[in-house]
């Protein structure tokens, strides 16, 4: 594995060599060091392994294509925004607008993540956009999600939900214009957290194919025992419709 | 259903002696107007009716008439027919009123108020016919300065030059997605940019794959929606554009009615068939000039650095300011979408009331530029509403690198101005994902089309800068001593820089 040590190095110097060295054939980068560079990874493809030590800075991995990053530390705003494959693994918190429009690929944060997580993710065919938050995550989350999967976990949260309480794992105006896709959170919901037109049920990753197999991926991606939440509650939100917003407009002619 | 209270717009009639009842008009008509009434002859639903003409062009006998309705009622100067019909339709629906293209509304227009020069005894004229006139445009970064570096004999730039992309004439195709347009419509576009060494532009909605072969002339958009937005698309366009604003709905999202997003279109935007396809108002990882910044220098990083990045916005207030700091975030084209901007879908409040004339915006913003030194770090470019090549070269004096033509484009492949691209039914093929009204639009038919307009226009704008004795495009860049102002008041000359009519240079 090639160690570079990014320590001091300005984000375009550090993104040139990581660049140069995986167009010569590199396929195990250490980038040591890390203290909030910008644009890590940005528009990368191919199947190259980058790890990161120190706080990665906004928009790691935004529109890459394939790569498999790996972060021993937190990443700030905006990791995967607009990805179309491969995946972010994150063994601290993540910042805003994580996985903003992403289309594909997968980001497991171990932490937190923070507010408009999630935006207008997309699902592409090949690789379905997932987004597993093993922490809680902010407000927005998912607003005007149009495809994709996001899980909250709430790892070290526990959850005494008196009926009609927030669920501490998200924030307000969750999944506000949603119209495709799907979100699941750990425990109850109330439906004032929620936007409109969605629809809420209830569902256990014991009953439920597609939310088991996310928490196996997310538990092996960083290592993590998940097997307890095998038979908790999760809540999950789908679009009522994929026209949210048709009553709004006058479509005659 | 209770009974519409609102009149036809428009009344279609029949010359029955002229008919040859062929029905022609059944099958041209998108909105179901003409009906054929099984032997009892041919029925007319005036109330569809959107007067695009088009039974009227394809009647083969002429038998056909649309005009518009001279009354609803007693409107008067302060309660026109518009204003009564948005109110009935509102009653009755309950939505937003959409509407397709630009603000038609009477406010100013200053292309109407402006005129240019020309040269007489003192300077001669020049023909075009006879020398060259230089119109190439190069749009992208300009260098401050150039150091050469190497040994004599030998020298090189010391620096690689920022990279720009070469236009034969200042005319590019404005954004206009697949989805919005059919895909014949965006292939005869592309077509015509390759044979004119223009450029068009995909719009939001992510390439088609049709469009490798136009690679080479295709502007990429990055809208909020980010819809079709991965590195092979980065990787196709010349120049990458992020899309903040359009002239025709400034501040809000973009909206691609469910009824347009059929299978393919569904593919290429990564979003389910039959939805909304939703672009939010604001792209969420840009709430201030900041973000921006980041979203352009996220893009350049992507495309290591190797294309132009361009920021489209909406002309609004206080644009020069925006503009500003949108050039100080690193963007190397600049796009100010006017007030007559057109859209496929947009509320027609919205197009109508807000925004400013692509006239003013570009002299305000050229000017603010040059004031704070910044103007050859940025090329500009000026769009909504330009209607021919004296349009055109008055935009250039007053501060425009290029233009972007939508409307003029679309007009000239058969577009009647109809202003009902939203509902996708439009009987010329080109509004429309309908593949039996898409066929009309033959790519081919529709390149040959748009290339000779522009030919036209290249051949208008070298006449124009022989009248004037200039032989370089680029000397009028900003040259506003090249206009006078007829019937503006001194404030409106102040804001445009433009002296009045009679007054000498």
């Amino acid at each position: 594995m090639k160690v570079v040590e990014a320590k001091g190095l300005p984000y375009r110097e550090l993104n040139r060599e990581v660049r140069r060295l995986l167009t010569a054939g590199e396929e195990r980068l250490l980038l040591r060091g890390i203290n909030g560079q910008r644009y890590i990874g940005a528009g990368l493809t191919g199947a190259a392994r980058l790890e990161i030590e120190g706080t990665a800075g906004n928009n790691l991995g935004a529109m890459m294509d394939g790569l498999t990053v790996y972060v021993d530390g937190n990443v700030q705003d905006g990791a995967g925004n607009t990805m179309s494959g491969g995946e972010i693994i994150v063994r601290g918190s993540a910042g805003d607008i994580t996985g903003y429009a992403m289309r594909g690929g997968k980001i497991f944060i171990q932490g937190n993540a923070g507010w408009r997580v999630g935006i207008h993710m997309k699902s592409r065919e090949q690789s379905p956009a997932v987004l597993v938050i093993g922490g809680k995550a902010g407000d927005f989350l998912g607003e005007y999600m149009a495809g994709g999967t996001i899980v909250v976990l709430g790892l070290n949260t526990p959850l005494h939900q008196e009926r009609e309480a927030a669920n501490p794992l998200a924030g307000n105006y969750l999944a506000s214009g949603m119209h495709g896709g799907a979100i699941y959170i750990r425990g109850r919901i109330p439906a004032w957290q929620i936007g409109g037109q969605v629809r809420s049920a209830l569902t256990t990753p014991d009953k439920n194919a597609e939310l088991k197999a996310w928490i196996a991926q997310f538990a092996t991606g960083l290592n993590l025992d998940c097997s307890a939440f095998q038979r908790e509650t999760f809540t999950c939100l789908t679009p009522e419709g994929n026209r949210p917003y048709a009553r709004l407009y006058d479509h005659s002619a | 259903m209770p009974r519409s209270l609102i009149p036809p717009e428009f009344l279609v009639a029949r010359d029955e002696g002229r008919c040859l009842k062929c029905k022609a008009c059944v099958r041209q008509c998108g909105f179901g107007v003409h009906t054929d009434d099984q032997g009892r002859g041919i029925s007319i639903d005036e109330r569809r009716c959107v007067n695009c003409q088009r039974c009227v062009v394809m009647c083969p006998v002429g038998a056909l008439k649309v005009t518009a309705n001279p009354s609803v009622g007693r409107e008067n100067a302060y309660w026109p027919a518009s204003r009564l019909r948005e109110i009935w339709r509102q009653a009755e629906n309950g939505g937003s009123i959409l509407t397709g293209m630009g603000c038609d509304r009477n406010y100013p227009v200053y292309f109407d108020h402006l005129l240019l020069n020309a040269s007489q005894v003192t300077n001669p004229s020049i023909d075009p016919l006879r020398e060259p006139m230089e119109i190439r445009t190069f749009l992208g970064r300009k260098p401050e300065k150039v150091s050469i570096a190497g040994p004599p004999g030998a020298e090189r730039l010391a620096d690689p030059l920022p990279p720009v992309v070469q236009l034969e004439i200042p005319v590019m195709f404005a954004a206009m997605s697949f989805g919005s347009i059919s895909k014949n419509v965006v292939l005869a576009l592309a077509q015509a940019a390759k044979r004119l060494g223009i450029m068009f532009n995909t719009g939001e909605g992510g390439m088609s794959s049709v469009l490798a072969p136009y690679r080479e002339h295709m502007i990429v958009q990055v809208a909020s929606g980010r819809f079709g937005v991965d590195n092979a698309y980065l990787e196709a366009g010349r120049i990458i554009e992020i899309k903040i604003g359009q002239g025709a709905k400034p501040g809000i999202g973009g909206h691609l009615p469910g009824e347009k997003v059929n299978e393919e279109i569904a593919r290429t935007r990564g979003i389910p068939a039959g939805a909304d396809a939703i672009s939010p108002a604001p792209h969420h990882d840009i709430y201030s000039i900041e973000d921006l910044s980041q979203l352009i220098y996220t893009l350049k990083e992507a495309t290591d650095y190797r294309k132009p990045i361009a920021v489209k916005i909406a002309a609004v207030h206080n644009v020069a300011a925006i503009a500003s700091g949108i050039v100080r975030a690193g963007a190397d084209i600049v796009v100010l979408d006017g007030l007559r901007g057109g859209t496929g879908a947009a509320p027609k409040l919205i197009r109508d009331h807000i925004g400013l004339p692509v006239e003013l915006a570009t002299a305000v913003v050229d000017r603010r530029l040059r004031e704070e030194g910044i103007r050859e770090q940025v090329s500009l470019v000026a769009s909504g509403g330009i209607r021919s090549s004296a349009d055109l070269l008055k935009l250039i004096c007053l501060g425009a690198d290029a233009v972007y033509l939508g409307t003029a484009a679309l007009l000239a492949l058969g577009c009647h101005l109809c202003q009902k691209c939203y509902t996708g039914k439009c009987s010329w093929g080109i509004a429309t994902q309908d593949p039996s009204l898409t066929r009309r639009v033959d790519p081919q038919w529709g390149a040959t089309r748009l290339v000779n307009m522009l030919t036209a226009w290249g051949h208008e704008i070298k006449e124009f800068m022989g009248a004037m004795g200039i032989n370089a495009l680029e000397s009028f860049r900003g040259n506003r001593l090249q206009l006078r102002a007829v019937g503006l008041p001194q404030n409106e000359l102040d804001q445009l820089g433009v002296k009045q009519a009679g007054e000498a240079m």
